[in-house]
């Protein structure tokens, strides 16, 4: 029995998630009284993968396969299928990201395993084994009772803190009966965003709505968002009107995102919009109109206008940051 | 080609949400039910290459999970261009349990493209569109913001974690679809909610298979602690708050 971890890497690295994803699987193995193995997909160097090991998980499987180079959401759930069912795993653990999305419930079907999707915590208790996710898009939470053998858990990004152990662990070369085939998915072109922190990724998010008036205003939040290390944001109205990529729009329909620290500067927090931010850590609102809802959902809030505030805004964090 | 979309039926969006039954189920008491956002774009995405005859999709059917109730949504779906329907009557209970029936329902008539949202807004699983694929043995693509045909080869466009790639998959595919995939959802027009009352909805008796998970309770989120405000003249004091009391930036 063992509890088993996909980590994802991005060009043969890891990041931060992949060891959120392997901190949450080693505690669900305490819980169990068994122990992590991660398993890794693609070429990663083995001073990488041991970084694995500083998180808990005892036993690295590293599959290097040429027909895992794209991702083909049949080839991969075979593949991890496979190695599952080597490792006796019980518990099952993925990102719930694009990757993760497209393989897990794969694998749900495959081997016939509960899944509980999105889960921002550890499980509530293993017998009856219940997680606790986010149901109608922030509103509520359910406790949800998976009732297989094997059971899948999709951890949200940014929702599970790290937590380094003095541990070393083995590396192992893992192989899988996966052909190039199997591969249905053909890539014919690959535009990545490069040099840019993405918005998912990101632990302070600035965002901007209807209130910053217009796309020419957007330069002090950019300002803003640089100084705190922060990813830009926006309300869907403001991708509506192509002021800002489609990409940045956060809300229930676009990214659902989790940072520590949600800056809304000009959104009057539609519930639609609450719905892909409201697992924030924290939320500071500024906005013109001291009754928008958005003020009911954060800690700190400033009543004004968005154009006379962030500059003043942009000069306090300079000046903070300069101590 | 024939297309499958999935709708699922779902309180509206601004809905209060309330539970009921101690905290096991949603309260029905005052919820209006709508079309899944992310199904609704899916839908009006199967419409638009269905009115391009160059794609060579000749029929758009919605199909459905759930009891008589929701026929109001399905009528809808009728309503804005889909040409028949497909209810498979349960009162399913997870996402396992609705891939299975609609699974059967493509292995019976057969579809070349199965479109879904990306997640439904009430259990936010983003699980049903790949695990009917996996039953059926189609490839899938999910995270899909633009689909297309060109010289009867799929052109996709699926967001990975950190850009975008364009993939072709062969039919039979399931696109799991996100943002962008239609600019906004279709209405119905008069005509189109006229000749909805006399389009066919199927009815399909479910298959057994047992759900993989049960909800015991719902919550209710945490109240967050009532908001801190600063005066717009001093935002000093905002980063001094982050700083020292949230000890965040």
């Amino acid at each position: 029995m063992s509890v088993l971890v996909f980590t994802e890497n991005w060009d043969g690295k890891f990041k931060k998630l992949s060891f959120e994803l392997v901190s949450y699987a080693t505690k669900v193995a305490e819980m169990l009284g068994t122990s992590a193995t991660a398993l890794s997909i693609g070429n990663v160097a083995d001073d990488e993968l041991s970084k694995l090991g500083n998180y808990g998980a005892k036993k690295i499987i590293n599959l290097k396969s040429e027909a895992l180079s794209t991702l083909d959401s049949q080839a991969y759930t075979a593949a991890i299928a496979e190695i599952a069912q080597k490792e006796g795993a019980k518990v099952i653990i993925i990102a719930n990201n694009n990757m993760g999305k497209s393989i897990a419930p794969r694998l749900s079907v495959r081997l016939k395993a509960a899944i509980g999707s999105g889960v921002s915590k550890l499980p509530l208790s293993t017998e009856p084994f219940m997680v606790y996710k986010r149901a109608y898009s922030g509103n509520a939470f359910a406790h949800v009772a998976l009732k297989t053998d094997i059971k899948i858990l999709t951890l949200m990004q940014n929702s599970f803190d790290l937590a380094e152990t003095a541990n070393a662990a083995t590396i192992e070369i893992g192989s899988v009966a996966v052909d190039g085939a199997m591969v249905k998915t053909q890539v014919k072109d690959v535009q990545k965003q490069i040099g840019k922190l993405l918005l998912t990724d990101a632990e302070i998010v600035v965002s901007g709505g209807r209130g910053m008036k217009s796309a020419e205003n957007w330069k002090p939040l950019e300002e803003l968002a640089e100084i705190l290390g922060a990813a830009t944001a926006c309300s869907r109205p403001v991708s509506d009107e192509g002021w800002r990529p489609h990409e940045e729009h956060t809300g229930q329909t676009g990214k659902i995102v989790a940072p520590n620290l949600y800056i809304a500067i000009g959104i009057s927090g539609a519930t639609q919009h609450l719905a892909g931010v409201s697992s924030s850590k924290y939320i500071v609102a500024i906005n013109a109109d001291k009754d928008a809802p958005i003020f009911e959902a954060a800690q700190y809030g400033i009543v004004g206008d968005a154009a006379k505030v962030l500059p003043k805004l942009v000069e306090a964090v300079k000046e903070a940051k300069a101590k | 080609m024939k297309i499958l979309v999935c709708i699922s039926n779902v309180p509206d969006t601004t809905t209060k949400v309330k539970f009921a039954e101690n905290n096991t189920k949603l309260d029905p008491a005052g919820v209006q039910w709508v079309i899944n956002p992310w199904d609704e774009l899916a839908l009006t995405r199967a419409l638009e290459l269905k009115d391009n005859a160059s794609t060579g999709v000749k029929s758009v059917t919605v199909a459905h999970v759930g009891l008589a109730a929701a026929e109001p949504t399905i009528r809808k779906a009728l309503a804005i261009g889909a040409d028949d329907a497909i209810r498979v009557n349960l009162a399913a209970t997870d996402a396992y349990q609705v891939a299975a029936q609609i699974a059967e329902v493509v292995k019976n008539e057969h579809y070349d493209i199965v479109l879904c949202g990306i997640e439904s807004s009430d259990f936010n699983g983003s699980t049903v569109g790949s695990m009917i694929a996996e039953f059926i043995g189609y490839p899938s693509v999910s995270a899909v913001s633009s689909l297309n045909f060109e010289n009867g080869q799929s052109v996709i466009i699926r967001e990975i974690d950190g850009g975008k790639e364009t993939v072709s998959v062969p039919t039979p595919f399931v696109a799991v679809v996100q943002k962008g995939i239609a600019k906004e959802p279709r209405i119905a027009a008069m005509r189109g909610i006229m000749q909805a009352r006399t389009k066919p909805i199927k009815l399909v008796e479910p298959i057994a298979v047992d759900a993989l998970t049960e909800v015991v309770s719902f919550e209710p989120p945490q109240p967050r602690a009532k908001c801190v405000f600063v005066d717009a003249e001093n935002p000093k004091q905002l980063i001094d708050l982050l700083q020292n009391e949230a000890k965040i930036i």
